[in-house]
């Protein structure tokens, strides 16, 4: 992390910074004993990184993972996300910022099961406003970009899980974030169907896309340009690894 | 997100969820329904009441001059007594009054009384006999069917003739001419001159069931002691005019009773707002407890409607914080779950209007009470239950529009 200068409060990030923590702390409060997931996490992504945090259970990568994606916010410290402080937004507005900025992959994909595939990778842009034409074309666009395009009258449960997991992809992009933010995306695959899917992520790294991706497996974290490793809060480890 | 999508969005569910939807609406379903139901028949009736019977069969600008009123709902028993203890209208009064209007009108006596009417080996029981003079046809409304009318030489000359209700030739004669043949009433024969146009009925009573024969003819014997009749009809030709009548007969009928300025008249002038007036009375109660009724139905299909909704929300838990990482505000959010109860009620009132316009039709069709659906009910079940679907909406919606999306996502 040599190339980056330290940040020190009252600093704004540099234009190329996507993602900027500054001590960030997230303390939760379970019946009147704090437990504190976060300690003070300081973190710079910059524009097309490919990131993956990795960390033991209880570690914290759940909750840095939350905060990143707008979900949640911290007890105390700094977070930027594409030059905008966004540590302090109400609810109405971090619901803004999830729907432009972040794109995001679930474990269990967490597709509607009644809607279409179609339908599932609206979503997103019905919540921004986009008009129902220009709605369906975008979302036919973002599925055959992810090689199913003749899937998209297709319900979830007429998919395989990698198809599944490629429309929560499709659905995760269709508004074009700034990062792509994945919890163990391949938990819920077999190996061959995960390979598939990192082969997805690879391509869109390839094309611009920041990708960050909370994983316990390591044959997973490898195909990321960068892993940052947590331990009871803290950062443990930083480091860039040959892709 | 546009209420156009909260509305596609929640029309889906309902399609999805047909089965529980159902339940769900049917509490509104029966609220409407019975709203649209019972105002269709207090609406038809009141219309059949204003129209058919206060100016039809009663007769526009008509008063009668009776011993008592005719339609007098809860009167107590001491008034009743005294309107029994008043003395009776009698032919001599009947002349004094209508020699005394001066303004164009046409009168007609009437006495009536239950009998039976005889031809060849058939008999008509529970006839109404009236006596009349030959105007009370044109007072009445009566046209005929066949034949004619008694004249008024036949009316003076007592001449024993008869006109037949509907109902009393059907029964008589079944597929025979009744004209020129000879009926019996009282051991008496009368001869058949007319038959009346078909009335129908009111509120279940048939109004074909009566003869109609001249005051002064034997049968009036039948009907009243001699020199006594029911009612003296006058019919104006406009409301002011009936007004002067009334006057006029008030004035004549007191000074030959003898009545002093400070007694009450002792008879009746009756007119067809006496009828309305007690008909009112009526539907004023049903107006009292109509709403109590429909209300209750309501506030129970809300209750339904509000458990149904937060069910909804409980097992949509994962949907609403997928929705909510997606970008969905919580105005979103709370848009989507009020909309779906405002389409379960909406939907549920829709299908009440339908089976309250279908119970209406039905009403009529079996049952003697006339039945009309009123505009304003149909457009009142639409906003009341629309309204019990934001009421019962509000709460499960704003709990659904709360929930945090992490701790919402990781729910199984």
């Amino acid at each position: 992390m040599s190339e980056l200068q330290p940040f020190r409060t009252g600093d704004t990030p540099l234009p190329e910074i996507v993602i900027l923590t500054h001590k960030l702390t997230r303390e939760y409060d379970m019946g009147g004993e704090v437990v504190r997931a976060l300690r003070g996490v300081s973190l710079q992504i910059k524009q097309n990184e490919y990131v993956a945090v990795m960390g033991p259970s209880g570690s914290g990568k759940s909750t840095l993972m939350n905060l990143i994606g707008c979900l949640d916010t911290p007890s105390a410290g700094e977070y930027w996300l594409n030059g905008q402080q966004v540590s302090d937004l109400n609810d109405d507005q971090l619901a803004r910022i999830r729907n432009k900025e972040i794109g995001f992959v679930f474990q269990t994909f967490n597709l509607l099961p009644r809607a279409t595939a179609l339908h599932n990778v609206e979503l997103p842009l019905i919540y921004a406003g986009v008009g129902a034409r220009e709605r369906r074309a975008q979302a036919a666009r973002a599925l055959e970009s992810v090689g199913l395009g003749d899937r998209m009258a297709h319900r979830p449960n007429e998919l395989s899980g990698g198809q599944r997991q490629r429309v929560a992809i499709a659905r995760a992009l269709v508004n074009r974030p700034s990062i792509l933010l994945a919890d163990e995306p391949t938990g819920n695959l077999d190996s061959a169907t995960s390979a598939e899917i990192m082969q997805v992520f690879r391509d869109l790294h390839a094309q611009g896309q920041t990708i960050v991706m909370v994983t316990h497996e390591h044959d997973i974290a490898i195909h990321a340009a960068r892993v940052v490793t947590l331990r009871d809060g803290v950062i443990a480890s930083d480091q860039r690894q040959a892709a | 997100m546009r209420v156009f999508e909260a509305i596609r969005l929640a029309l889906q569910t309902l399609r999805t969820q047909k089965l529980k939807s159902g339940f769900s609406l049917l509490g509104v379903f029966i609220g409407v329904a019975s709203l649209i139901g019972a105002w269709s028949i207090v609406n038809g009736v009141n219309r059949y009441m204003t129209e058919k019977f206060a100016q039809t069969l009663f007769g526009v600008n008509t008063f009668q001059l009776r011993r008592r009123p005719m339609f007098t709902p809860n009167v107590p028993d001491s008034v009743w007594r005294a309107w029994a203890r008043r003395p009776r209208i009698r032919f001599s009064d009947a002349e004094a009054v209508g020699a005394a209007l001066t303004m164009p009108v046409i009168t007609a006596w009437q006495s009536s009384e239950n009998v039976s009417v005889f031809f060849g080996g058939k008999e008509a029981r529970d006839i109404e006999l009236t006596t009349a003079s030959e105007r009370y046809f044109d007072i009445k409304n009566l046209r005929l069917a066949l034949g004619r009318a008694f004249t008024a030489q036949e009316n003076r000359s007592g001449a024993p003739v008869a006109v037949l209700g509907a109902a009393v030739a059907k029964r008589l004669f079944v597929n025979r001419a009744p004209l020129e043949h000879s009926v019996r009433i009282g051991g008496i024969g009368y001869r058949v001159i007319g038959v009346v146009e078909e009335q129908g009925s009111i509120l279940g009573f048939p109004l074909d069931r009566f003869v109609v024969v001249p005051a002064l003819s034997p049968a009036q014997n039948l009907v009243n002691p001699p020199g006594i009749l029911d009612a003296f009809l006058v019919k104006a030709q406009t409301e002011p005019d009936m007004r002067l009548a009334m006057d006029a007969a008030e004035g004549v009928m007191r000074s030959r009773r003898h009545l002093r300025p400070r007694q009450d008249d002792n008879f009746a002038l009756d007119t067809s707002e006496g009828v309305q007036r007690f008909w009112a009375g009526i539907s004023r109660i049903l107006v009292v407890v109509l709403p109590g009724v429909v209300l209750i139905s309501l506030v129970i299909g809300g209750i339904v409607i509000m458990n149904i909704m937060l069910m909804s929300v409980a097992e949509r838990t994962r949907e609403i914080g997928l929705r909510k990482s997606l970008g969905a505000r919580r105005r979103d959010v709370l848009g989507q779950f009020l909309a779906e109860s405002v389409a379960i009620a909406t939907v549920g009132a829709a299908f009440g209007i339908v089976a309250g316009i279908g119970l209406t039709f039905l009403i009529n069709a079996v049952s003697p009470l006339p039945a009309s659906v009123s505009p304003v009910s149909v457009v009142l079940g639409v906003v009341m239950g629309a309204g019990v679907g934001v009421v019962a909406g509000v709460y499960p919606a704003s709990r659904a529009a709360r929930l945090d999306p992490i701790a919402a996502l990781r729910q199984e």
